[in-house]
């Protein structure tokens, strides 16, 4: 395994220290050395290092370059909103405060690569000096030539640098339209269920067994591998989730070794997690209360996922409801529905011969205001008659973004409106008024 | 191959390859100047005769250098400028002004740095000028020597000029052209770019005023040169250290090239590209892969070199992929074909996918729509997928219209090699290429 990270120039000692810590990364990580050559010796001027998140980008580099001790500056693009933050910060780490204080305000590229120059011409690299670029497709936003300077800065600075580039975005879609110095590709691939299972299980709790630890693992990949395979959010999973796992032991309820039972206790409770932690609806600190709450509590995250934590004024329910409705169906169907004796209408009558796709598929479409209100005081008519101001109800709407409002500046007396709720939405809400809200729509029929 | 003994070199095994990586990296990466650029020759002497006119009679003029990425043209001016001061006479006078489209993005800019490359910061001081035009005259005029008869001949080399015709008025170029016309002071502009139709970039003004010479470097190269190029670049120099190594390292070489699936793997590249720069980039490949536990470049290091420049990137990614990830393009890809092309949405996928579902038991897949659209999200994110218009913000995420940016045989290729693929997945693939 540690075969492969050898390489003349480097100390034994850090190598076999490198690929510890580089566990299922061997082959990049040997094939990086490889491109790096000796410490001294040239590398290839840009590396563009693409893979899926969580895939080790970061890690590989940051392990190669500190544990090999090698003059580098890590920039995350993330951080960087102006070029001012990675000029300042690589003459910072390559030469110290003193080159920083020599750019002027609101610095451009020719000013950075002059004070390189200047820097780097009396302590020129005795050793390849590295920029790592951390989310580099960020690059693309910035000033159109701070990319393609970069990929050959090693040209404009005349000195041993090399820039890589790291990102989860192919590099055809970095490529500026005249062209560019092509940087070197390298990909990373995803790690397997195997390997992530063998990464996960490092993190195990001293107190349990590697087998106990090892097995809870297994069981989350098994909830979550289908859906995710980011290893960053894996992990916080993991971490979140390990105490319930261990309850029924605590208790003294099963015994170490057996995988079924404790299997039997967490499933389900990762599928509830899958729900929620996963989609971010609740932050990983409202998970834990509501791990330490009665089973019959946390029905209540349902909920949360559905939004339906909105309280709404009653007309503005059925104000919503009508919108949902003109937005749905389409216009002419409109008498079936509201029309009190429109006698016999079969959904035929009114079907247009190639009308295949549902309007559920399709998305809200715009209605006009009159339409609005018609379709409103149609659903709402056997309740008292609405006294509230019906207009200011439907730009609060609009305010919550439970509607759009779709401009048209040449019609400015004729706004028109889109709903912009879901079905599950619209039904809660539906309920909570007692209107069975899919008999009426045109899709359901 | 021949083996080495590594007793009878001068030289260990282990300082002869750390010696060879020195020579070849400084080629490869550090685009060191060759000793005489090959295959050029007519243009490397059009241009050194130009430049002469202009160091040694004090004639000014104006060229470009056109050519595509990596074909030489920074090399070519490298190489001719370092013949051009070896003439003692040239060394005192000619003053050089090296500007980039890249880093001098204005014109001030650019006036800035044309100041300081002269050292003519201090006899600027804080003068201010009327305009570009005084500024510049300025400049030239203080660099005439003491007897103010004659003038430094300066040379003003501008790296990636199309560049440069974006600026506000053209007003670099144009002072540039009009002083190398007229007698004001003897300069040479030199603009270098890939740009084929630069002429058509610059304003009539600056156009009449270039003098239209252009030295372009298309490569005409046949496969045969190209096989004799890749074998040159990998050779060690004559002034290797350790000669013996150095004979047996080109001998190595020259049975690497000649080796079948070696050519093979080359004429694909020549294919793409005929230029230095990409074959620089296989070759480093090669080198890398060299150790003294493998002393020499072999066949199967140049082919693995290759598939890693010819990868297919985003059939990478989709290896990666979540299998709902996976389902929901192979949904879209379905759509694409019932649609012909149109855009999509996420509820039209989601309802494909169901589709799907319903014609199995298993329940697997059964996912939420808000974990659905979470891969639908990451999808968008590694730009697989892309809004149909920019104009979507006000439609809800699920309606937003897609396009799917993967074509049939990158989709193919990834189901090929996703692992552990279950199988009524990939059928239902298959019934979309059907
Ligand atoms: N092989 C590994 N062994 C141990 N930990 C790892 C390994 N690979 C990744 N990690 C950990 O996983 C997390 C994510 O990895 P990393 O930051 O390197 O991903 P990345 O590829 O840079 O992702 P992104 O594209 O999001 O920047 C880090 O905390 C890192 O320490
Ligand atoms: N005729 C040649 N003989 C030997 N080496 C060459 C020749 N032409 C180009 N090279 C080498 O190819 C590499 C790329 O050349 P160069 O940097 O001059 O390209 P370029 O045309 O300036 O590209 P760009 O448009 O991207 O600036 C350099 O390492 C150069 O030394
Ligand atoms: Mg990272
Ligand atoms: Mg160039």
């Amino acid at each position: 395994m540690t075969t492969l990270l050898q390489h003349p120039g480097y100390e034994e000692e850090k190598l076999q220290r490198v690929a510890e810590l580089l566990l299922c990364r061997e082959v990049q990580a040997g094939t990086l050395l490889s491109l790096m050559g000796q410490p001294q010796q040239r590398c290839y001027p840009s590396i563009f290092i693409y893979g899926h998140r969580a895939s080790g980008k970061s890690h590989v580099m940051n392990v190669l370059l500190k544990e090999l001790e090698l003059p580098h500056a890590v920039v995350s693009c993330v951080e960087c909103v102006s070029a001012v933050l990675l000029f300042e910060q690589v003459l910072l780490s390559f030469f110290g405060c003193d080159a920083v204080s020599l750019l002027p305000r609101s610095p451009s590229l020719s000013d950075f690569v002059r004070i390189y120059r200047q820097q780097c011409s009396p302590s020129p690299a005795k050793q390849t000096r590295y920029i790592v670029m951390e989310k580099a497709e960020l690059l693309r936003d910035t000033d159109a030539n701070l990319l393609p300077a970069l990929l050959r800065l090693q040209e404009l600075v005349e000195d041993n640098v090399t820039v890589i580039l790291l990102s989860e975005i192919v590099w055809d879609k970095f490529r500026p339209n005249t062209g560019c110095f092509e940087p070197l590709l390298l990909h990373f691939p995803d790690y397997s269920k195997g390997e992530l299972q063998q990464i996960l299980s490092q993190d195990r709790n001293p107190s349990y067994s590697a087998e106990f630890y090892s097995a809870y693992i297994n069981i989350l990949l098994g909830v979550f591998y289908s859906v995710c395979r980011d290893l960053r959010e894996l992990r916080h999973l993991a971490a979140l989730n390990f105490s319930k796992f261990c309850e029924p032991l605590s208790e003294g309820k099963v015994k170490e070794t057996d995988t079924h039972k404790l299997w039997r206790n967490i499933e389900p409770h990762l599928k509830k997690a899958m729900q929620t932690v996963y989609l971010r609806e609740v932050s990983s600190l409202q998970w834990e209360q509501i791990q330490q709450m009665d089973e019959k509590e946390t029905g209540a995250l349902r909920g949360l996922s559905a939004h339906t934590h909105v309280e709404l004024p009653y007309y503005s329910k059925f104000l919503l409801i009508a919108a949902y409705l003109a937005s749905y169906n389409p216009a002419r169907t409109d008498k079936r529905f509201f029309l009190k004796h429109h006698g016999k209408i079969r959904k035929t009558n009114f079907m247009k011969k190639n009308e295949k796709t549902s309007n559920h598929l399709l998305g809200p479409k715009p209605f006009p205001l009159d339409r609005l209100l018609a379709i409103f005081y149609s659903v709402v008519d056997s309740r008292v008659a609405p006294t509230a101001s019906i207009f200011s109800q439907i730009s609060s709407l609009v305010t919550l973004q439970l509607l759009a409002q779709v401009s048209h500046d040449d019609q400015l007396d004729a706004p028109k409106y889109k709903c912009a709720v879901s079905l599950d939405f619209i039904c809660a809400i539906s309920r909570t008024v007692n209107f069975d809200i899919v008999k009426y729509l045109y899709d359901f029929l | 191959m021949s083996k080495r003994k590594v007793k009878d070199a001068p030289l260990p095994l282990g300082d002869c390859l750390t010696e060879a990586q020195q020579v070849l990296r400084e080629r490869f990466c550090r685009q060191q100047l060759p000793d005489r650029p090959e295959g050029v020759e007519a243009q490397h002497k059009h241009l050194l005769e130009l430049l002469k006119r202009t160091a040694v009679h004090g004639e000014s003029n104006s060229v470009l250098i056109v050519g595509p990425r990596g074909a030489g043209k920074t090399m070519l001016l490298q190489c001719v400028l370092r013949d051009l001061l070896e003439e003692t006479e040239v060394q005192k006078n000619l003053l050089q002004v090296h500007l980039n489209g890249l880093l001098q993005t204005d014109d001030r800019v650019a006036l800035k740095e044309i100041t300081r490359q002269l050292h003519l910061e201090n006899v600027v001081g804080d003068k201010v000028f009327g305009s570009f035009a005084e500024n510049l005259a300025f400049l030239l005029e203080a660099l005439k020597k003491g007897d103010r008869s004659s003038s430094r001949p300066v040379l003003f080399i501008l790296e990636e000029f199309d560049l440069f015709a974006h600026h506000k008025n053209q007003t670099l170029l144009y002072n540039l052209f009009d002083v190398s016309q007229s007698a004001q002071a003897p300069i040479a502009v030199v603009g270098i770019t890939c740009r084929l139709d630069v002429l058509e970039l610059l304003e009539k003004r600056v156009k009449s005023r270039f003098s239209h010479r252009q030295i372009h470097l298309l490569s005409s190269l046949t496969f045969t040169q190209y096989l004799q190029r890749a074998r040159t670049q990998l050779s060690l120099p004559d002034n290797f250290p350790d000669s013996k190594f150095a004979q047996e390292w080109n001998e190595d070489v020259t049975t690497l090239c000649e080796d079948k699936s070696v050519e093979e793997v080359l004429q694909r590249h020549f294919h793409s590209s005929k230029d230095f720069r990409s074959l620089h980039m296989l070759l480093m490949l090669c080198l890398s892969r060299v150790s003294v536990a493998k002393p020499t470049i072999k066949p199967a290091d140049l082919l693995d070199a290759s598939r890693l420049c010819l990868a297919d990137a985003k059939a990478n990614m989709l290896h990666g992929l979540s299998i709902l990830e996976l389902c929901l393009i192979i949904a879209m890809k379905h759509l694409n074909d019932v649609y012909e092309g149109e855009p999509f949405n996420l509820q039209m996928v989601h309802n494909e996918f169901k589709k799907f579902l319903q014609r199995k038991s298993n329940s697997m897949y059964n996912f939420d729509q808000p974990v659905i659209m979470k891969a639908f999200e990451h999808l968008q994110q590694l730009e697989l997928i892309r809004p149909a218009d920019s104009s979507a913000a006000k439609t809800q995420r699920e309606y937003q219209l897609m396009r799917l940016m993967l074509d049939h045989s990158q989709i193919m290729e990834a189901l090929q090699k996703y692992p552990q693929c279950p199988t009524d997945v990939k059928q239902w693939a298959m019934s979309a290429f059907g």
